[in-house]
């Protein structure tokens, strides 16, 4: 009883911020919270109810592990989580060096103004949509009216039937997604490059250290704890795949989905076009734990090397 | 200072001796290498986007025979000139994406800067519990399934502009930025000092805090612009009825059916209608409305760039 009224107290003395947490406290509970029991369904026979939600959920009959047995014995479900990781670490480990180096590179120009319109100029695919993105990818590979076919006819080869041949996409993907993402990623990169106290390069100087050398022992030495910061969090994040990239730029194609389906694609199509939505559940929800696993590892190793920068 | 008086000193006397490294710059061979490998990189981050432009004015009929090309034959408006004759569903996707943009980002704005306020306070007694309700979500979270379900079945917002309005307006990322922001540049003691002259919590926020958080919330309120903008995942998700559709959704609409602009046409009669499909120019008009839909933040990015620039720094910062 003293414990309720001293927790009222508590409230009524914190009403304010209360009231202002409000508003995003029901949103995170609808967008958030109430979707995590909901994936419950991913282990029933998921039938809508017209009682509403709730009734649907209770009413629905227990599978069990059926939906995760089912997945895990379809073709797709080795595909699809190969794909992800391999693509993620691909991606990872040419966008983390490319990243790096274009912001070394960028703060090595003398001529400042250069630099800025270079920096500008990679930003813009960070800002463009995939559908987008897909147009212009589009206005290469097109069969009949694409860049590519059109160099390849000049130079007397075969146009290549881009969006049915599945070899080439690997490749494709891989440089949209770096593409799209270097002039941006390098930000954080060139953050903590420009924040290296200059005493360093002058006394390297002094010692007659080259460029090249300073790159080397300096710029790079200084900047990894936030490169390995990044790449960590990256892997953290590794089973998580970007869906537009993997939907729109393939423009859906099923037959590139050997190379292009992913477990965010996977789920989608399980929910909006094949309609297994247990399954489809099932797979979400192996994401998501894996998922949190992945990232309290990651945070576990970050709070091994340097208690500071982890996460929590 | 001292050192950079050095230098200039080294720089006007002619030097004889062969090698005086100087630290602020490349030799002059990395330094062209590194302009022409970081330009041609960046040239071709835009040159997507004026290929486009360039094919939006291109003749239809120039294309079909020489596909695309940067040098076209033949240049044209026809593009532009059967979009504004016809493009009444264009006109209703502008609408619509303009719409979900502004009242989105204000809603995002709000809730995201009272919910980061109120635990970048000290003194909140709750902030640890709802600190975690936040940043919980980052970590784990339902999946696309049972969130479906529960927007449509729970807040039945399918097929209401809603459904494009209310699952992006908050985020842990922003309120992560807006957090840290509020944390660093306005000091407990300010508010303090604000609530000693007998202001209430609401007031010290909205008199004392807001107006110097001005560059954080332009943070925060364009990255939720730019996601707004940009979005066709929420309208694929929960938007069938064409009156509804964003431009980027219009735009996917478009990609295997260019008649689709006619729809919620006001050109009523049907025969009328046949001959304006029928000799629509496809390809060019596609290729008009994607400059259409990219126009807006090609030219205001440039200007906004460092916010963005801000929040991404910002937010890989912890504290």
């Amino acid at each position: 009883m003293a414990g309720l009224e001293r927790w009222l107290k508590l409230v009524s003395r914190n009403k304010a911020l209360l009231l202002m947490v409000l508003p995003g406290t029901v949103w995170f509970f609808f967008f958030s919270y109430l979707p995590m029991p909901g994936a419950i369904i991913a282990f029933k026979d998921y039938k809508f109810s017209r009682d509403g939600f709730l009734a649907s959920i209770i009413q629905s009959e227990w599978l069990g592990f059926k939906n995760f047995e089912f997945l895990f014995k379809t073709e797709d479900a080795y595909i699809i989580v190969r794909n992800t990781l391999l693509y993620n670490s691909i991606f990872i480990i040419l966008g983390t060096t490319l990243a790096v180096t274009v912001a070394i590179v960028i703060h090595e120009i003398a001529n400042k103004k250069m630099a800025k319109i270079y920096q500008t100029g990679m930003f813009l695919p960070h800002f463009l949509s995939y559908v987008i993105v897909s147009y212009f990818v589009f206005s290469f590979l097109s069969v009949d009216k694409g860049v590519l076919n059109q160099l390849l006819q000049y130079f007397g080869a075969e146009p290549v039937y881009w969006y049915s041949e599945t070899k080439y996409w690997p490749y494709i993907l891989t440089i949209v997604n770096l593409w799209k993402g270097v002039g941006y990623g390098s930000v954080v990169y060139l953050a903590a490059i420009v924040g290296i106290d200059k005493s360093y390069f002058e006394a390297a100087m002094i010692d007659g250290a080259s460029k090249w050398q300073q790159i080397r022992k300096i710029t790079i030495p200084m900047i990894m704890p936030i490169i390995m910061i990044m790449f960590i969090l990256a892997v953290g994040g590794i089973f998580r795949a970007d869906f537009g990239l993997f939907y729109q730029v393939p423009r859906d194609t099923g037959a590139l989905y050997p190379v292009t389906n992913v477990i965010d694609t996977f789920v989608y199509r399980g929910l909006k076009v094949t309609g297994n939505i247990g399954m489809s559940t099932a797979a979400g929800l192996y994401q998501a734990v894996v998922g949190l696993v992945l990232v309290l590892a990651t945070n576990f190793i970050i709070r091994k090397i340097n208690k500071e920068q982890a996460l929590f | 200072m001292k050192n950079g008086a050095v230098i200039e000193q080294q720089r006007s006397k002619p030097v004889k001796q062969k090698k005086i490294r100087d630290i602020h710059h490349l030799p002059p061979i990395w330094n062209a290498l590194s302009h022409v490998l970081i330009g041609l990189f960046s040239f071709s981050c835009v040159y997507p986007f004026l290929f486009v432009v360039v094919l939006s004015f291109t003749d239809e009929q120039t294309l079909a025979q020489n596909g695309y090309s940067i040098f076209p034959e033949k240049w044209s408006l026809e593009a532009y000139s059967y979009i504004f004759q016809t493009g009444d569903q264009l006109l209703r996707s502008y609408g619509v994406t303009i719409f979900i943009t502004v009242v989105g980002t204000l809603v995002s704005i709000a809730l995201v800067s009272l919910y980061a306020y109120a635990i970048s306070r000290s003194y909140f007694h709750f902030r640890g519990f709802f600190s975690f309700i936040a940043f919980f979500t980052m970590l784990f979270g339902g999946g696309l399934v049972p969130s479906y379900i529960v927007t449509t079945q729970v807040l039945h917002l399918k097929d209401t502009i809603w459904a494009l309005i209310l699952p992006m307006s908050m985020g842990a990322f922003s309120i992560l930025i807006m957090r840290t922001f509020f944390k660093t540049t306005v000091p407990d003691a300010v508010i303090e000092s604000g609530k000693i002259d007998g202001a209430s919590e609401f007031r010290v926020f909205f008199s004392l805090v807001l107006p110097v958080s001005l560059p954080g919330l332009a943070t925060i309120g364009l990255f939720s612009a730019l996601g707004y903008w940009n979005d066709w995942f929420n309208a694929l998700l929960y938007i069938d009825n064409a009156r509804l559709l964003p431009l980027q959704s219009l735009l996917m609409k478009v990609e295997t059916n260019i008649q689709f602009i006619l729809q919620n046409s006001t050109i009523s009669n049907s025969t009328e209608r046949s001959a304006i499909a029928r000799s629509l120019p496809a390809e060019t008009t596609r290729m008009a409305m994607v400059v259409l839909a990219t126009a807006p933040i090609v030219f205001a990015y440039p200007f906004f760039q460092r916010y963005f620039v801000q929040g991404l720094t910002v937010g890989s910062v912890k504290e």
